[in-house]
């Protein structure tokens, strides 16, 4: 029992005279930087941007809903307002949120590389994301979109009277811009490797990254060209899924979902990378199943592909085809579960610590569990008669989405903020926000179970008196939520400028990234291409011991 | 490594082996890629011909197969030229790259030009989808199959008209890419240690080849056997 092994935690942590940031300052160095680091740090700010706008329009809708009529708005600006959130939430945040922001910035040092594979074509995603936000924008300034996220024909070739067009077009490119960055991160995980790190050496949200980029490469494009053909129909006047001509609607929706469906696990899979990272780490413990977590990654993103048809149960699909369907969709829960059961397997017996990644981490896995068996719930094929196209729906993807992803989000921004500023954030605020976050979260999400059980249909503006008081409930779970993320954008930018200086590994965590300076140079290993001779999660409890003496 | 490819190794790469090999992936997973999206308008093709096979033999029926075959060798003949280009940038000879290079841009156009004209007489016969699509069957350039109807047909003309327009789009795309590789080569750009461009292009043209080379029996061969 001695501190001898905490000398470098006693020692005072200075900032690094020269790094990445600051090398060069000028606007244009940002703008046009091919360095993985500082692209994640331009993703950073812009998604930021679009979440906030993205939740402006949730708490328009939270607002409306607060009565059974439809006093605040009218239905038609109603229906803009949940298209748009849904649009910029899934486009321009969800799918781009932990690849192109943590996964730029740590992915490459994680295996031992300088950059990615294609620092300008990872330069390209990012301009090719931020032209479509600005034409989603121009969606915006000139009146909106009324068609759903979904974009589903003939609604959206025909009778919409709003800018579609554009919309599609916004879309497309944020597609391409998702394509580029898992090409780039399958070469960049190929040949980019150190030596030393081997397939099975690679921290598990490599794994998750390679997977996901897998259905970016393979799924983006089918509805790329899908929404392509949306827009030769609306602004042709005829087109493939046109009715009137012997075309089939239908048709756009297996097209459409044979993309975002898989497009759900491009916005889960990063999410448990970041999760796997985390809980050995705030366990103090090697990370349980390694190989199950990295293989159940693979197997989610293929079998993932082989599941769209659960959203055409009411969509006149054949039953027989339905229940193959219904089948594999439970098939996905398997890998999932694994993760999971993984998970909490690494935490037995371990010395966990609440800081706030670990707080996010928590709330991941609770409510990615309820996300995922209400989704086979969804899954089955009698059920999904009663919940389909109800709030027990958008409470599903919402617990999958915001308290899976989102958390995961927060999780790995909280726990890879010291390494990409250099500087650590006040522990306390972060931690009530965490917590906030998810009180809020389940406040908001949990009621519209119930709701949908009860029967209340998705994409109203009004509804029958007896829903309020559930409605209230959301939209103060709402507010709490968005105190959670408000808190958020203040400290970390106090820290920026007032932060301790965190140090190499402010939390003695074990990855290749934890080993070169806070925040690192800009070709990331000072000392030359690092060998890696233990995997990423060699915890041990000696650690522990230390631990335990620190703190009394 | 001798100095001349460490001249080329960009920053971030160990050699010269690594980047080579990570070009070559990342374009083979750009036409994987590709061929999804391509892959969206041949699941429309196909379920639309199950759904109306009839509609799909007349159409075919009116499709100029003659200005097709033409065009499946000019392209064919393309790839042979871009692969015998690629060669030439191996081995360092620039002169036989250029005219390579110029060969493949030539029938590149040739076979924009005749579709040009194939597109055009589609539009004198009415048979541009929209409002003045008109398939007349007493004066149709080809016989009528079964008893189509007039938006049956349209169907298949949608697909003919997006399924060849996206795919020259991409040939005009690959122009545009050949005039810069020319004039690269032109400089005196490329040599046996950094050639790569050559190399990633010609994946590229071979692709756009081969999609034609899908396309061509599936819009224009319908109903030719027998
Ligand atoms: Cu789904």
């Amino acid at each position: 029992m001695s501190s001898i092994t905490l000398t470098p935690d006693i020692a005072p942590a200075v900032m690094p005279k020269s790094h990445y940031a600051n090398v060069r300052t000028t606007v244009m160095s940002w703008l046009f930087t091919v360095d993985h680091k500082r692209i994640a740090i331009l993703y950073l700010i812009s998604i930021t941007v679009f979440f906030a706008v993205g939740g402006l329009f949730a708490s328009l809708i939270r607002i409306e809903l607060l009565t059974p009529k439809g006093d605040f708005m009218t239905g038609d600006t109603y229906n803009k307002v949940f298209t748009l959130h849904g649009v910029i939430m899934i486009f321009f945040f969800l799918i781009p949120s932990v690849p192109a922001t943590l996964g730029n910035f740590a992915l490459p040092i994680m295996i031992g590389a300088k950059d990615l594979a294609f620092p300008k074509i990872n330069l390209l995603s990012w301009w090719l994301y931020m032209l479509g936000g600005v034409l989603a924008v121009v969606v915006l300034l000139r009146g909106g979109l009324e068609t759903g996220w979904t974009f589903y024909p003939p609604y959206s070739t025909t009778f919409a009277t709003s800018q579609v067009t554009i919309a599609i077009l916004a879309a497309f490119l944020a597609g391409f811009s998702s394509i580029f960055t898992g090409l780039n991160f399958i070469v960049t995980v190929h040949k980019m490797r150190a030596p030393g790190m081997t397939w099975f050496r690679m921290p598990l949200f490599v794994w998750a990254h390679y997977a996901t980029s897998i259905i970016q490469i393979l799924g983006t494009p089918v509805v790329a060209i899908t929404l392509v053909l949306v827009a030769i129909e609306r602004v042709w006047g005829v087109g493939i899924f046109n009715p009137q001509i012997g075309g089939d609607p239908i048709l756009f929706q297996h097209l459409f979902w044979f993309y975002s469906h898989p497009a759900v696990y491009v916005m889960i899979l990063p999410g448990m990378g970041v999760v796997s990272e985390v809980i050995p780490c705030f366990s103090r413990k090697r990370i349980f199943g390694y190989e199950f977590i990295a293989f159940s990654s693979m197997a989610i993103a293929i079998i993932g592909f082989l599941v769209w048809g659960h959203h055409l149960y009411v969509s006149t699909q054949s039953t027989y085809a339905g229940m193959v369907f219904s089948l594999l969709t439970f098939l996905v829960a398997v890998p999932s579960a694994i993760k999971v059961f993984n998970w909490t397997a690494t935490m037995y017996k371990g010395e966990i610590t609440f800081e706030a990644p670990m707080i996010y981490a928590l709330g991941f896995i609770g409510l990615f569990l309820v996300g995922g068996l209400t989704g086979l719930v969804l899954a089955s094929m009698a059920n999904d008669i009663h919940f389909h196209d109800t709030y027990f729906v958008v409470a599903h993807f919402h617990y999958v989405m915001v308290g899976g992803m989102v958390m995961a989000y927060m999780c790995g921004l909280h726990f890879w903020w010291p390494k990409m500023t250099g500087r650590m954030y006040p522990g306390l605020l972060a931690t009530i926000a965490a917590i906030l976050v998810f009180v809020g979260f389940n406040f908001t999400f949990f009621p519209q179970f119930i709701l949908g059980f009860l029967g209340m249909p998705r994409r109203y503006h009004s509804y029958v008196e007896e829903f309020q008081i559930l409605n209230i409930m959301s939209t103060m779970g709402a507010s709490v939520l968005g105190l959670g993320y408000g808190m958020q954008p203040f400290y970390l930018l106090w820290s920026l400028f007032k932060g301790e200086p965190a140090g190499d590994n402010p939390w003695r965590a074990k990855g290749l990234e934890w080993q070169v300076p806070s925040p690192p140079p800009t070709f990331n290993f000072p000392d030359g291409r690092p060998v890696v001779i233990e995997d990423p999660y060699a915890y041990t409890i000696d650690v522990k011991e230390a631990d335990s003496v620190a703190q009394h | 490594m001798s100095h001349s490819t460490d001249s080329v190794v960009a920053h971030h790469f160990e050699d010269y082996e690594q980047q080579t090999e990570s070009a070559m992936l990342g374009m083979w997973l750009f036409l994987a890629q590709e061929i999804m999206f391509f892959g969206g308008l041949f699941a429309a093709y196909m379920v639309y011909r199950m759904k109306y096979p009839d509609a799909w033999a007349t159409g075919s029926e009116q499709l100029d197969i003659v200005l097709g075959g033409f065009n499946t060798v000019v392209l064919l003949l393309s790839s042979v030229t871009m692969a015998s280009s690629v060669w030439c940038a191996q081995k360092g000879k620039n002169k036989q790259l250029i005219w390579g290079l110029i060969a493949t841009l030539v029938l590149g156009f040739v076979f924009l030009f005749v579709k040009y004209f194939e597109y055009k007489s589609k539009f004198e016969h009415h048979l541009v989808p929209g409002t003045h699509f008109f398939f007349d069957a007493a004066h149709a350039t080809g016989p009528v199959i079964g008893s189509p109807t007039q938006g049956q047909l349209q169907l298949f003309f949608c697909l003919y008209f997006i399924m060849t327009g996206m795919h020259a789009l991409h040939m005009i795309i690959g122009a545009g890419i050949l005039i810069w590789l020319i004039v690269l080569a032109m400089r005196g750009y490329f040599h046996p240690q950094r050639y790569m461009k050559i190399e990633l292009f010609g994946f590229y043209w071979h692709f756009v080849d081969i999609v034609w080379v899908f396309l061509f029996p599936l819009l224009y061969l319908l109903h030719r056997h027998g």
